[in-house]
């Protein structure tokens, strides 16, 4: 069977970086088959919310100023139909980690997570969201959020240049395209599976003196 | 320095004394606060600029920087403890309101108690954190305090310990808030704080009575990691704490380094760093105006200003090759040599300057709806500008002259003709103009700045690692929000022993308690917009 080339934005196939990746969904989507009017379904489903992510303002630090020019006249992500940032985590598709993460951080960055509504991604943007950056040796920084969240897409950069956020957002865009919704093993069971092995266990033990 | 000297003998005859650059009086703990007090009643040192909290192995202690806004002289006092295990030093929180958060600050990294401090939590780190991370002896083992997806444990308590008539000290647990309080939680995750931080706010009706301000949600160590690095890579943490006064801060760290190692550098060198500075001042304070609108609902300001601030950055970018973490300024010098286009494109943009500052207050600053909001609101005294440290616009909208730039004068700013930018009234609207009329006070040092470009070497020859002899240094930059400083103590190695950044985000953020109380809680918005504090830098 020949393979599917999903691409975003009008941006020819070849020119993108990590098509074996994206051919390694197609091929498992491909595998595990499904019938044309659900696939059609499917389809359907994913070029909307391919087209119109909406992200959650959260930034900590400095990538979170990069993320402002993204919004600005010269980068403009309203192009794309990202403009729409919501400051609640109940209205937002995805999450751009934008900055460190930070022991005291993370309960409360957990939280936004659980709190996005589904279908939800993560952008790790930056080396601190990745790694810890130049901070990983420090006695209060996270090494990376991947132990926290389940991550979609990892930005490089410290910060990375407006243009790499946007290339990392029509990245996560073409991600969604190979998506499935209907039948068989979905994006949401991994996901639950990612949050059964990271268990958050007594919020109530957080109680206050 | 002999006069104080002399003045401060006489008054305080166990105190010894450390000529230098900054005269350094040791004083045991007993005499520190009657010390502190007659220095800023007597002697008009009215603004404490830091708390140095130190671990010198054998001892704990802290170094106080004071500085006196009439005769710009510095002084400095350092208290000594010898007991580890419970440090006890007297607080000097009822002489400077900002004293409070610095001791807290120091308590949290050194574990040193201090007494009479009516609020000795923690700042930045979790209530359960075990030992004190500046410590020479702190354990590091990732598994003592792991990474937690747990809430983390909440009190309404906080802890004191007061000095009893008889000289005993009794621990206290008073309550942060009163009992019957209502307490509303802003942040961490609210776009209006600017970053992650978080006000714990008792209201009556719509009426503050009292803000927690709740820190530590971006602290990331970076004073800890500095003891591990050789002085030249220090310095790229400095892009990274106020990321608008990333030049500034390099600037500073710089000048404490080379003034440290007799280094001389290069006039060239020197104009550009200066010209680099106010560039960032440019483009800091555009920022600024844009986000502060957007938060009082004029959403349009945001494009207008950060037209220009693309502009400014497109020059950096040139030079530096970054858009935000430039990494320019270095040991003896800066970087790279200037782009060919550089004078070219900064004239461009002192062009347009005028044009779009007069735009942003036709559309802005004239705008009945944003007099009624910002006119009187969150009113800051000249006298609680110094007690809270307040510098930068922001304290020079109380009417304290309190620029560094003319108070010290460091690199070529000297032989640069320019006023402070100061307004009385204090309030939103004045902290809002002294930014948007120091964009315009830029431009004219900018201008002056092209006429004396000299050419030259751009670096002078450092060797590859610095050694410092040992000693400790202080020095002050204006960023773009206030006044910065670097503390460096070298015990004679090639990493600092300890290196405290002084920034003026923490007061800035700690002041809004003060500042807000009475007001409504839809001005708590305005009035911390209008601090224009960063969070990654009240952090660090």
């Amino acid at each position: 069977m020949e393979m599917r080339h999903v691409t975003a934005q009008g941006i020819p196939y070849e020119a993108w970086k990590d098509n074996e990746y994206i051919e390694k969904l197609v091929t498992e989507l491909q595998e595990s088959g499904t019938n044309v009017l659900v696939g059609s379904l499917d389809k359907l489903i994913n070029w909307g919310r391919s087209n119109s992510l909406w992200p959650l303002t959260f930034a900590t630090s400095c990538c979170g100023i990069e993320f402002v020019s993204l919004g600005a006249a010269r980068f403009d992500m309203a192009r794309f139909g990202w403009e729409v940032a919501r400051a609640s985590p109940r209205q937002a598709d995805f999450m751009m980690v934008a900055g460190t993460i930070v022991h005291r951080m993370v309960p409360v960055f957990r939280r936004l997570y659980d709190q996005l509504a589904e279908p939800k991604y993560v952008i790790a943007c930056g080396s601190c969201a990745i790694s810890g950056g130049p901070f990983r040796k420090s006695y209060h920084v996270a090494k990376g959020i991947e132990d926290i969240v389940p991550v979609d897409v990892f930005c490089p950069g410290c910060p990375p240049r407006p243009e790499a956020m946007i290339y990392s957002i029509m990245q996560l865009s073409r991600k969604i395209k190979v998506e499935r919704f209907f039948g068989g093993k979905n994006r949401q069971e991994s996901q639950k599976e990612f949050l059964a092995a990271h268990p958050i266990e007594d919020v109530a033990a957080a109680n206050i003196d | 320095m002999a006069n104080l000297q002399e003045k401060v003998s006489r008054l305080f005859p166990e105190a010894t004394f450390e000529e230098g650059e900054i005269l350094l009086v040791n004083i045991p703990d007993a005499k520190l606060h009657d010390l502190v007090k007659s220095l800023r009643d007597d002697c008009g040192f009215d603004y404490l600029v830091t708390i140095v909290g130190m671990d010198w192995v054998s001892s704990l202690g802290c170094v106080y920087y004071l500085t006196s806004s009439l005769s710009k002289e510095f002084v400095s006092v350092k208290v000594q403890t010898t007991d580890r295990d419970n440090p006890m030093i007297h607080s000097i929180a009822d002489l400077y309101r900002i004293a409070g958060i610095y001791e807290r600050e120091v308590y949290d990294f050194y574990g040193i108690i201090f007494i009479n401090n009516p609020d000795m939590r923690r700042l930045f780190l979790n209530i359960d954190w075990v030992g004190y991370p500046l410590r020479k002896d702190y354990d590091a083992n990732p598994e003592i305090n792991p990474v937690s997806i747990e809430n983390e444990r909440q009190t309404d308590h906080t802890d004191s310990w007061v000095e009893q008539p008889d000289g005993s000290i009794k621990h206290e647990r008073p309550r942060v808030f009163k009992e019957d309080d209502f307490v509303v939680n802003i942040g961490p995750q609210h776009p209006a704080t600017h970053g992650v931080l978080r006000f714990r706010t008792a209201v009556d009706g719509e009426t503050i009575q009292k803000i927690d301000v709740y820190m530590g949600y971006i602290h990331r160590g970076v004073e800890k990691l500095c003891e591990d690095l050789g002085y030249m890579q220090t310095l790229h943490f400095m892009d990274r704490l106020d990321y608008f006064s990333a030049h500034n801060y390099h600037h500073g760290l710089c000048l404490a380094i080379e003034k440290a190692a007799g280094i001389e550098v290069p006039r060239r060198a020197q104009v550009i760093r200066v010209m680099m500075d106010e560039l960032s001042r440019i483009a800091s304070h555009c920022l600024f105006i844009g986000t502060f609108c957007m938060d009082l609902g004029a959403t349009t300001m945001l494009f207008y200003t950060l037209r220009v601030r693309e502009q400014v950055l497109d020059i950096m970018e040139k030079t530096c090759g970054a858009r935000m973490t430039f990494n320019y300024d270095c040991l003896g010098g800066v970087m790279a040599d200037l782009h060919p286009d550089f004078v070219k494109d900064v004239k461009a943009l002192l062009e347009v300057l005028p044009k779009n500052v007069a735009e942003y207050n036709k559309l802005f600053t004239g705008n009945v709806i944003a007099h009624n909001r910002l006119k009187n609101v969150g009113v800051l005294s000249n006298e609680d500008a110094r007690s809270w440290a307040i510098t930068g616009p922001s304290g020079r909208a109380s009417g304290w002259a309190c620029d560094v730039r003319k108070t010290h004068p460091y690199s070529v700013y000297s032989e640069i003709k320019f006023d402070q930018v100061v307004r009385t009234e204090g309030d939103s609207l004045a902290r809002f103009q002294n930014r948007v009329d120091e964009i315009l006070q830029s431009k004219g040092i900018l201008e002056q700045l092209l006429e004396m470009l000299p050419e030259g070497e751009y670096c002078a020859k450092v060797p590859k690692v610095i050694k410092l002899p040992v000693g400790h240094w202080f020095q002050v930059v204006e960023g773009c929000r206030g006044l910065f400083g670097v503390y460096i103590e070298s015990d004679g190695s090639a990493k600092p022993y300890r290196l405290k950044l002084v920034t003026p985000g923490l007061p800035a953020a700690a002041v809004v308690d003060h500042i807000t109380r009475g007001q409504k809680i839809a001005d708590l918005i305005t009035i911390g917009g209008s601090m224009d504090y960063i969070v990654p830098d009240m952090d660090r």
